[in-house]
């Protein structure tokens, strides 16, 4: 076996002709020096264009500059928490609750469900300012209001949309429709995976599936190989990842060695390099099958991670995905994706509002991701990770009033929410961008999702106009033909 | 000395000459624009002065505009005068402020000097070949050496081997052609008796009397309708946050149908574009139509139904360019193509021919074709039949008018007074109304004050209006409204608690009089104690003071009622909105629908040609220049999807794109000639082109490769040997259900549900796994679940079926290896190939090996591989025997469970052999 891999890396390196390297590395950037950075490693260049693509491959960790970021986390408050509950802090919405909206606000402007004049909705939190930063959290997160001092506070994210799957879709893969590969894929094909027994992308979901469902994950136009890699903690954690009832992993080894043996005879016989490619991926499927379980085992942690994160093991729920999140990272998984979904306070029955359901919500994520904070921190590991936390828009400073009822409840609202971001990269304890006094408009600082993009994308090291993927005849690239990095919030 | 200065001298003066000749010869001869100056042009010039950006107002795209003046005050091309030229100037400029490209590298001087002789030879722009039709008088290249060539093909592709020098491989084996044969062509491996015929028949023509066989099976509709649903985005549900379930199966039968009856390929691209056009369409006709409506549709609550049938009418544009021109248009939907041709408005003018169909996004998917299926048919002629043939005298005239069956019976139950309509059919309703998961067969109300519009009511002769409700509250209300929402309110009712939410009770209201026809609004609202659903709505019934049915018996009553009970099965459609209402189509600025520019009319690219006489400027025009034999791309690019499903490349790999910035053919010529051929010789027969393709000697050659062929041709674009590409999604499933003998091949019908591993029974996303045989169906009917499409295909490469997609990169990866070796339904295949070969032999292993691998593989396992094989089966034996005498330890009673030993080994064998790779490839 060891006999033919080598011959295999011997050939792939003798097919590797500068030209043929040059047209697949170089077609998305149209500068030459630049070839060996997007990410065109001999593996996949050869095999990738030759005969199908492969992932986890060796894959040298290459970027367009010095990142400081090596892994991501993205927790996605799918449904869209409320920002004025939570840390954009109006004490002038709060004068004017219960008075109808300004019709200057209302002008020209579309929502998801408010019709006729609304009427304004103070906050239904109490704030105080935290930290040395001073940063202003709501007493709906208790435990992350000690953690202001670690993140930067965005105040004036915006949306171009304001429903929920073109939302999530434009969050996750720079545009409203389906079709293009999502951030987590762009980042594993320009960075690949640092563990080969992992995949490099994966996704994690408590509550229930966000709404656009899996094409949020999905690889788009790019190969297959790039989707993220779901992850349950129930049941088999990766699908098809456990034996047939009747065989064991004795078996289930010698079966897969009895495979290969025969995959070589052929190879022998027709020389067709992929043969070797399907070699090597029966031996790492063998090894995942122990790596995921283990990574995914979060028994083997000490008590007091338990008590730490609230984790309840066995069960799905996010406080064990902020747990699992870490130990994939320490694993050297690139990008691990979250999606909690019970955010969609509307205010349209009595456990709707953005008074009981959030505060509920709130509840079952605030002890978790602030562990999440402090556990990469004493690890060592948040300098090099970045955490990103936020929902696909936010909510209006107008009550929805829902069928004339009188629930605590706001409407979709993409003009300005508020995300934070901490870690690798990222300045800490501190607040860009502001709101206007009602938090309806971003006044300064204000970061459209394309922006927050090529900011995730900097901090790794990529430059977010130079990883392009050529499509239909033109290249791709996750930001459209937009985005700006925030230089202002980077350490 | 003398001597030979002199002869230096002279060779001085002859260098000089030739030189001088060299140099006159290269200046006389001619610069062609797509060899030449495109290439330069697209590398060095575009991006600043294209179809995006036209820095200082010039752009390269078009002749014209190059010549025009530019910001500059003067133009930047002066046919026939390079020296005066601006862009030579700039070009040939030494300061680093003017020269072109800016912050560039200088060109090279070749480039130089190829671009001023192209001016001074008049500057002429050429067509990318693509856009100029295929030549009707293509010879073929001549074969040297003694490789018989079958057909033309392999004309194009032995002689450009030879310029590789590379020859041919031999033929493959009978065995792995007829292996080959069956995958290609069927989508199935051949079981035991077809092999046995086919590996015993040495006639000369055994070979093409099977593809003639191939050609003809019903599976061969199958096979290929897979490859069309990518390109159609065919899928069983809407897309989007909800994602519920779409009634369109109809449309992927009729594909099958269309392959197997070789409908020719234009006819087969009008059907689907512009069949609703044709003169008295038939119901398959209008079925084909639903090409257009696998779109997206948004069923969100609060989104703009306007806004996502803009979205999907952009989206047919951009799909019809894919699939039938090679040819991207997502660009031009906010500028000019950057490349190629085509103008921002072009894409506006395009999307004309389909902004004025009815469907408009709505819940319902209105408009739809009722059918009815299964024998329903039958049930319904026969109970119209039994109605008319017992119509009293004087309502003889009552005979049921309409085109097809379903139509008549509505028009027969209207007639006769029995007047009850699906809720759901509205044909319009306010923001917040939906449509009750997953059948969306009733209405419910998101909020209050929400409505329904029904048109065209006739009210004369309505004396009341039931409606069917269900509902575990009180308190909600219907206000029958007149002609708009806050017309006169002509009747109403409450809606009282029924006892749940699916026990359904009638509630009627009397109605004032009204005469004539009439829209009606069902307005929902509520009293205090509601908060938002107030109640279910199933159907909505008018009760004429004196309909005819009452004049009838009740055995004709009940007649009546059991001719309304017959289900029918819907499937959207395009129609166009009659003249009068016809949407108007702006060019929309910068691609964004909220901002509408100038107004545009219907049209096709004028660079693509144009509608055929005599054809009118609708869907119908278009369609039919997209099938015209004028069209440059059309029979280029389905040649080239074809060749691809069986090569495993198209002879232009990037099958997507035709343009300029497309992957350049592996053999043009080639792609030309069999581009004409379909035309002309085959009338565009896919069969014909197919049956043309397999009897090549390129097709027929071993896989086997040898190592100046990997060292020459790697990746095998040459074809100096046969296709070896692993199957797609579809014939991995299939052929592990096949060689099992698992598969269960009945066609047609519903999509169906097999256990996949991470199915969950709650929720609108409920997958309820089918556990009889339908659950081993072949893979083409396999419920397409768009926001969570089924793992095990897309893990071998399938799509989602969100968009278009032309071609399916494949992959290999570790979960590939994972659900080969695990999926349940997989390792069930495993019991059922072992329980086969364990029933070869009772006690010679070695027998029972070699047929379970020549089953699966159709050829005989060499003495390694069975050695191989042998020796997992005895491990394995090993092991279950262990486990077994273990388990009887712990039983007292002993049952010889000896055969359940060995068939578990040979499971594991079994296993074994439907991972190798050869099985998951096509050899």
């Amino acid at each position: 076996m060891k006999n033919i891999m080598d011959e295999a890396q011997y050939r792939i390196a003798a097919y590797n002709t500068r030209r043929h390297f040059l047209k697949k590395c170089m077609s998305g950037l149209g500068a030459t020096a630049l070839g060996a950075l997007t990410g065109c490693d001999l593996w996949l260049d050869t095999t990738g264009k030759s005969v199908s693509v492969t992932a986890n491959a060796a894959r040298t960790m290459t970027s367009h500059f010095p990142g400081k970021a090596k892994n991501v986390i993205f927790l996605h408050m799918a449904g869209a928490p409320s920002q004025l509950e939570l840390f954009d802090y109006k004490p002038a919405l709060n004068k004017l609750d219960g008075q109808d909206c300004p019709a200057s606000l209302l002008e020209g402007k579309k929502f998801a469900f408010i019709q006729g004049v609304p009427q304004m909705l103070g906050t239904q939190a109490t704030f105080k300012q935290h930290g040395q930063s001073g940063a202003y959290v709501s007493d709906y997160l208790p435990h992350f209001s000690k953690m202001v001092d670690e993140v930067t506070f965005l105040k004036a994210v915006h949306t171009d949309e304001f429903n929920h799957a073109p939302a999530q879709l434009l969050m996750h893969s720079g545009s409203p429709r389906l079709g293009r590969p999502s951030m987590g894929s762009w980042i594993s094909y320009g960075l690949g995976s640092e563990n080969q027994n992992l995949p490099g992308f994966v996704v994690l979901v408590s509550g229930s599936e966000p709404s656009a469902g899996k094409s949020v994950w999905g690889s788009g136009f790019l190969p297959t190989v790039y989707q993220g890699v779901q992850c349950r903690s129930q049941g088999d954690p990766v699908l098809y990842l456990s034996n047939p009832e009747d065989v064991d992993p004795v078996l289930r080894k010698r079966s897969i060695e009895i495979i290969n043996t025969i995959n070589e005879q052929e190879y022998k016989e027709t020389l067709d390099p992929e043969i070797l490619t399907r070699i090597s991926q029966y031996e790492l499927a063998f090894r995942m099958q122990t790596s995921v379980p283990e990574v995914m085992n979060i028994n083997d942690e000490p008590e007091w991670i338990h008590q730490m994160y609230g984790t309840n093991p066995g069960k799905n729920s996010f406080a064990n995905n902020c747990l699992l999140a870490r130990r994939l990272v320490e694993h050297g998984v690139r990008f691990v994706q979250l999606f909690d979904r019970r955010w969609d306070t509307h205010g349209a029955g009595p456990n709707n509002g953005v008074d009981g359901a959030l505060k509920d919500a709130c509840q079952e994520v605030d002890k978790s991701m602030s562990a999440l904070l402090l556990d990469l921190k004493q690890r060592g590991l948040l300098d090099e990770t970045l955490v990103v936390w936020g929902g696909e828009f936010g909510r209006t400073p107008m009550m929805e009033a829902r069928s004339g009822a009188d629930f605590k409840g706001r409407d979709h609202h993409g003009d300005a929410f508020t995300m934070w971001m901490a870690g690798g990269g990222i300045k800490k304890g501190f607040t860009y961008g502001e709101t206007d006094e009602i938090g309806f408009s971003g006044i300064s600082g204000r970061v459209h999702v394309h922006d927050l993009q090529a900011t995730i994308l900097h901090t790794l090291g990529l430059n977010h106009e130079r990883l392009t993927y050529e499509f239909q005849g033109r290249n791709f690239r996750l930001t459209d033909v937009a985005g700006k990095v925030v230089k202002d919030i980077l350490a | 000395m003398k001597l030979r200065s002199l002869f230096i001298g002279l060779a001085i003066a002859l260098l000089a000459v030739s030189v001088y000749l060299v140099l006159e010869k290269n200046a006389s001869q001619k610069v062609s624009y797509n060899q030449h100056i495109r290439p330069i042009i697209n590398t060095k010039c575009i991006t600043c002065h294209g179809g995006v950006k036209k820095s200082a107002e010039l752009s390269f795209l078009f002749r014209e505009e190059a010549l025009d003046t530019a910001e500059s005050g003067v133009p930047a091309i002066i046919p026939g005068d390079a020296k005066n030229s601006e862009m030579y100037k700039r070009i040939i400029n030494h300061d680093p402020e003017f020269r072109m490209p800016l912050e560039a590298a200088p060109l090279s001087e070749k480039e130089i000097d190829l671009i001023g002789r192209w001016i001074d030879q008049g500057a002429e722009w050429e067509d990318h070949w693509a856009y100029v039709p295929p030549s009707r008088d293509i010879t073929l290249p001549e074969i040297t050496g003694d490789h018989k060539a079958n057909n033309g093909i392999d004309h194009f592709i032995f002689s450009k081997l030879a310029d590789n020098g590379l020859a041919p491989a031999p033929r493959a084996e009978k065995e792995v052609l007829l292996r080959r044969l069956y995958l290609d062509l069927t989508g199935l491996p051949p079981t035991p008796d077809q092999a046995r015929a086919f590996l015993a028949d040495d006639s000369a023509d055994a070979y093409e009397k099977l593809v003639d066989q191939l050609l003809a099976s019903p599976y061969f509709g199958e096979r290929w309708a897979a490859m069309w649903l990518d390109l159609a985005r065919y899928a069983d549900t809407k897309g989007y946050e909800k994602d519920l379930d779409r009634n369109i199966w109809k449309y992927r039968d009729w594909v099958i149908q269309a392959f197997n009856q070789d409908k020719p390929f234009d006819e087969f691209t009008i059907e689907q574009l512009a069949g609703d056009l044709l003169p008295d369409p038939t119901k398959d006709q209008l079925i084909a139509t639903a090409f257009h409506r696998n779109t997206m549709a948004n069923d969100e609550g609060g989104t703009d139904n306007e806004e996502f049938r803009v979205a999907a009418v952009v989206e047919r544009v951009g799909t019809t360019f894919e699939v039938w021109q090679g040819t991207t248009m997502a660009c031009v939907q906010c500028h000019s193509h950057p490349y190629d041709p085509i103008r921002h408005e072009e894409f506006y003018k395009f999307m004309a021919f389909f902004n004025s169909t009815e469907d408009r996004d709505i819940y319902n998917e209105q408009p739809k074709l009722f059918t009815y299926e299964d024998g329903t048919d039958e049930k319904v002629q026969a109970t119209l039949d039994w109605i008319t043939s017992h119509l009293n005298e004087k309502d003889a005239d009552i005979k049921p008018k309409g085109k097809f069956l379903h139509e008549q019976k509505e028009d027969l139950l209207y007639r006769l007074g029995y007047r009850k309509v699906e809720a759901e059919e509205y044909q319009a309703s306010s923001k917040l109304i939906e449509l009750l998961a997953p059948n969306q067969d009733a209405v419910w109300q998101v909020q209050d004050s929400s409505w329904i519009r029904f048109e065209g009511v006739d009210l004369t002769e309505v004396e009341a209006i039931s409606f069917r409700c269900a509902t575990a509250i009180s308190g909600g209300f219907i206000d029958v409204r007149l002609d708009s929402l806050n017309g006169r309110k002509i009747g109403g009712t409450e809606i009282t608690n029924t006892g749940d939410w699916d026990q359904w009770k009638v509630f009627k209201t009397s109605l004032q009089p009204v005469t004539g026809t009439h829209t009606v609004y069902y307005q929902f609202r509520k009293n205090k104690d509601l908060t938002q659903h107030l109640f279910h709505l199933d159907w909505i019934y008018y009760h004429e003071k004196h309909p005819l049915k009452e004049k009838y018996n009740a055995r004709f009553n009940q007649k009546l009622e059991e001719l309304a009970a017959v289900q029918s099965v819907f499937t959207p459609i395009m129609q166009d909105l009659p003249d009068s209402k016809r949407r108007v189509t702006h060019v929309f600025e910068r691609g964004n629908w909220m901002t509408p520019g100038q107004e545009v009319t219907a049209d096709v690219p004028a660079t693509l040609g144009e509608i055929p006489d005599g054809s009118p400027v609708n869907r119908m025009g278009m369609a039919r220049w997209l099938a015209s034999k004028a069209n440059p791309l059309t029979a280029r690019v389905a040649v080239n999807r074809f060749w691809e499903q069986l090569f495993g490349y198209g002879i232009i790999e990037t099958m997507e794109e035709f343009g300029s910035q497309g992957e350049p053919p592996s053999h043009a010529q080639l792609l030309d000639w069999l581009a004409v051929q379909f035309m002309e010789q085959y009338h565009w027969s896919i069969k014909a082109l197919l049956k043309q393709i397999v009897m090549s000697a390129t097709y027929q050659q071993s896989s086997a490769a040898t190592l100046e062929k990997i060292e020459k041709d790697p990746r095998n674009r040459l074809l100096s040997r046969g296709p070896r590409v692993r199957l797609t999604a579809e014939q991995v499933r299939d052929q592990i259900l096949a060689v099992s003998g698992l598969i269960n091949l009945e066609m047609y019908g519903p999509s169906v549900k097999p256990p996949r591993p991470d199915a969950s029974s709650n929720g609108w996303g409920s997958w309820n796994a089918a556990t009889g045989k339908d659950q081993y169906r072949r893979s083409l009917y396999v419920f397409t679940k768009r926001t969570s499409p089924f793992p095990m295909l897309t893990t071998f490469d399938g799509t989602s079926r969100n968009v278009c997609t032309s071609r399916r990169i494949r992959t290999n990866t570790p979960l590939q290896a994972l659900t080969m070796l695990n999926d349940s339904t997989f390792f069930t295949a495993a019991k059922a190939l072992a329980i086969q070969m364990a029933a070869v032999h009772p006690t010679d292993v070695a027998t029972c090996l070699r047929e379970g691998y020549e089953r699966v593989l159709f050829r005989t396992p060499d003495v390694e591989k069975l050695k191989a094989l042998q020796l997992l089966y005895e491990e394995a034996l090993g092991h279950y025997s262990k486990e077994y005498h273990k388990e009887k330890l712990a039983h007292t009673v002993a049952v010889t469970q000896d055969d359940t030993i060995r068939i578990k080994a040979f499971t594991l064998v079994a296993n074994a052999l439907l991972n190798i790779d050869d099985f998951v490839t096509k050899n």
